[in-house]
């Protein structure tokens, strides 16, 4: 049985050269020292596989219908065999994408293997870099709920933005000049065959570049980059430390690879995909869109961006951050590659992580959206159940401005903080700021009668202290919650004991 | 092939007209893979870039009868794209914000913040209606009271037609 397997295996190998043509390949040589820090290309590569797989599988369900679309996403998670399962691992795969790309992308940038003879492998891997993040948006759309229509509407709007012939491009976007049933097509289109043929060519041709160059020895203080002596010394370094790729170094590919397939697996059973939102309706307008979490950094950056700017980072932000990325290795091609001798590499890479990752937090709290969830303020927080106060707060309320402001935990953060603002603004402060409104408040000058102002007025007048009882005393007022956190234990006492002497009458 | 041509190298070996031969056959082939490639890529380039150039009727569509309004308040409805095509399902929906200002005098917002598009919501106690996205604001008369829209609420043109009130159909305002 095995002799005749291996007859078979040798004629095949025979007829397609496979061993003669793949065998040099898999086994060009390596640097041995390079080592766990190199497996996340090739992480990168098999989450792609990952994703190419379970999309396959997903197309023969998914339509790519604007009426049906979301339906047969209905069925894939809630009826087809595993299909909650592969939706899981798809959308974690994309995930795992993108993080091992950012890692992959760090990596080359510490170790200097951008700089000669590697340029190229830099720019091709850039642009996978763009394709990947366009791979992650619009899988997103072809979820095609509400959140889906809505950052369709979205990126049109900032297609719009581009000069001369923006409006043109939102109409792209659009598939027309509203969503509508050309929409869905065209992001299907993308998704599935446009940009994933532009990774696999590009893909083929940074693998041809490893092979062509070499993998980069780990970089060692003193040793500059220089092209005239470059490629000799590293033919050299292969012939005294190198080894094999497969399997020498391979099997930590392989092994990282798999633990990350298997977090993939154990994600997508556990947890499963993200919840479909609301049927893909325009009609429907309660609606939060958000980018998942890969693009909630730029979704922030967008939107804390001063307004003067935003018509020119939309367009120039992205162009201009691609090329300086690209146009790297041809600024910084030669020279010292040890991260020990490039101190600004180190800090530049640390800045943009906390940069992202400030950005990412920011963007999953969203604190410029309103709260329209906001319930009226209860009888504990407002401490009064009748009177201008109470009017005051039900006011606070239903004019929207607790959508906006801060209550003690109540209310939204896209404007200040209103719990303590009876203390830090006069009577007159507060009622020119109610009328006249502010660039980010509206003036609620002609939307309030004399009555309701008197009353809205009362109401943040007396938002000074939280109403407590303390042992001993009738009620008194001590700090809110926010300043007895920063308060010292000595002026809480001296602020119990002033009261209680007051209160006794100065005895 | 005998063994004397093989030996020699083929292009220096080569007469003038063997030569003049090869760069003729060169630029056709050329030629012929560019023919090729212009006829598929043209209408391809076309299709895919065809919404660009259609022009898209703007028809009026019935939004409920007159009466069905009560003066002073602000309503949401709901109205079909003009031509849509066959498969678009729900995405043909299109709202809009409703106001009967008098007996006979309408105006209607469409929901795109002029900020990113998202669909603003109308808060009727504060008169005011609020984006979800940025926290842009605009009066209840469509201008902007507060945060990062550009412009007021796009309008659209309304008419009464046979105690129906009508929309006319625009495209998504892009700023």
């Amino acid at each position: 049985m095995l002799r005749t397997a291996k007859a078979i295996w040798n004629w095949v190998d025979d007829r397609l050269g496979l061993s003669e043509t793949l065998g040099p390949l898999a086994k060009h040589a390596v640097p041995k020292d390079a080592k766990w820090w190199y497996v996340f290309g090739s992480a990168t590569l098999l989450a792609f596989i990952v994703q190419v797989v379970t999309g396959v599988v997903l197309a023969f369900s998914y339509i790519p219908s604007p009426s049906q679309a979301y339906q047969t996403l209905q069925f894939i998670t809630n009826e087809a065999a595993f299909g909650r399962f592969m939706r899981g691992l798809h959308y974690y795969g994309a995930s795992a994408m993108i993080l091992m790309v950012g890692a992959h992308m760090a990596q080359v940038f510490l170790f200097g293997s951008y700089k000669f003879p590697r340029e190229m492998s830099w720019v091709t891997g850039v642009l996978l870099l763009g394709f990947t993040l366009l791979m992650g948006f619009t899988g997103q759309l072809l979820r095609w709920d509400q959140t889906a229509v809505w950052s369709v509407v979205v990126a049109a709007e900032q297609a719009g933005r581009f000069p001369l012939f923006g409006n043109a491009f939102a109409h792209f976007v659009l598939g027309g000049e509203t969503v509508g049933g050309a929409t869905l097509g065209r992001f299907f289109a993308i998704h599935v065959f446009l940009v994933p043929a532009g990774i696999f060519a590009f893909v083929g041709l940074h693998l041809m570049l490893v092979m062509r160059h070499g993998i980069s020895e780990p970089p060692k203080v003193g040793e500059p980059v220089d092209p005239k002596t470059y490629r000799k010394k590293y033919q050299e370094l292969l012939k005294k430390n190198g080894c094999p790729f497969w399997p020498d170094a391979a099997w930590r590919d392989i092994v990282f690879g798999t633990v990350m397939v298997l977090c993939l697996v154990l994600l997508a059973w556990f947890f499963g995909p993200p919840e479909l939102g609301k049927p893909p309706d325009p009609s429907i307008i309660r609606a939060d869109p958000r980018p998942d979490w890969y693009l909630l950094w730029y979704f922030a950056v967008l939107a804390l961006m001063p307004d003067w700017m935003e018509r020119y980072f939309m367009v120039l932000g992205p162009m201009f951050a691609g090329l300086l990325i690209i146009m790297l290795p041809f600024f910084f091609g030669k020279g010292e590659r040890s991260p020990i001798r490039r101190p600004w590499a180190i800090a530049g890479v640390i800045m943009v992580v906390l940069t992202i990752g400030s950005f990412w937090y920011v963007g999953a709290k969203t604190p410029w959206s309103p709260n329209f969830d906001a319930p009226p303020l209860p009888v504990n927080v407002v401490g009064m159940e009748t009177g201008p106060v109470a009017d005051g707060a039900r006011l606070f309320h239903a004019k929207g401005c607790l959508n906006c402001h801060l209550i003690e935990t109540f209310g939204g953060r896209r404007g200040p903080n209103l719990s303590n603002v009876g203390a830090k603004l006069s009577r007159s402060d507060i009622i020119i700021r109610i009328v006249n409104g502010g660039h980010n408040m509206p003036a609620y000058g002609n939307n309030l009668t004399p009555d309701q102002l008197n009353a809205l007025v009362a109401f943040l007048q007396s938002r000074k202290k939280a109403l407590v009882t303390l042992p001993g005393t009738t009620s008194q007022t001590i700090a809110s919650s926010s300043s007895v956190a920063r308060e010292t234990f000595g002026s809480k006492l001296h602020r119990y004991w002033s009261t209680t002497y007051r209160a006794s009458g100065g005895n | 092939m005998s063994k004397e041509n093989s030996e020699k190298s083929p292009v220096t070996s080569q007469s003038p007209e063997e030569l003049s031969r090869r760069r003729f056959l060169e630029g056709l082939c050329i030629a012929l893979a560019s023919l090729c490639g212009v006829v598929i890529a043209v209408p391809a380039i076309g299709f895919i870039f065809a919404p660009l150039l259609q022009k898209y009727p703007q028809l009026w569509r019935s939004v409920g009868k007159v009466d069905e309004f009560k003066i002073g308040e602000t309503v949401k409805v709901t109205f079909e794209d003009p031509s849509p095509l066959p498969w678009a399902g729900v995405t043909a929906n299109t709202a809009a914000w409703l106001r009967r200002v008098s007996k006979t005098e309408f105006i209607a917002f469409a929901v795109n913040c002029s900020h990113l598009g998202c669909p603003v919501r109308w808060l009727g106690d504060a008169n005011l209606f609020m984006c979800p996205c940025h926290g842009g604001v605009y009066y209840a008369d469509g201008r902007v009271a507060a945060g990062p829209p550009p412009q007021p609420l796009s309008r659209y043109t309304v008419r009464i037609q046979n105690g129906e009130v009508q929309l006319q159909t625009r495209p998504i305002p892009i700023a």
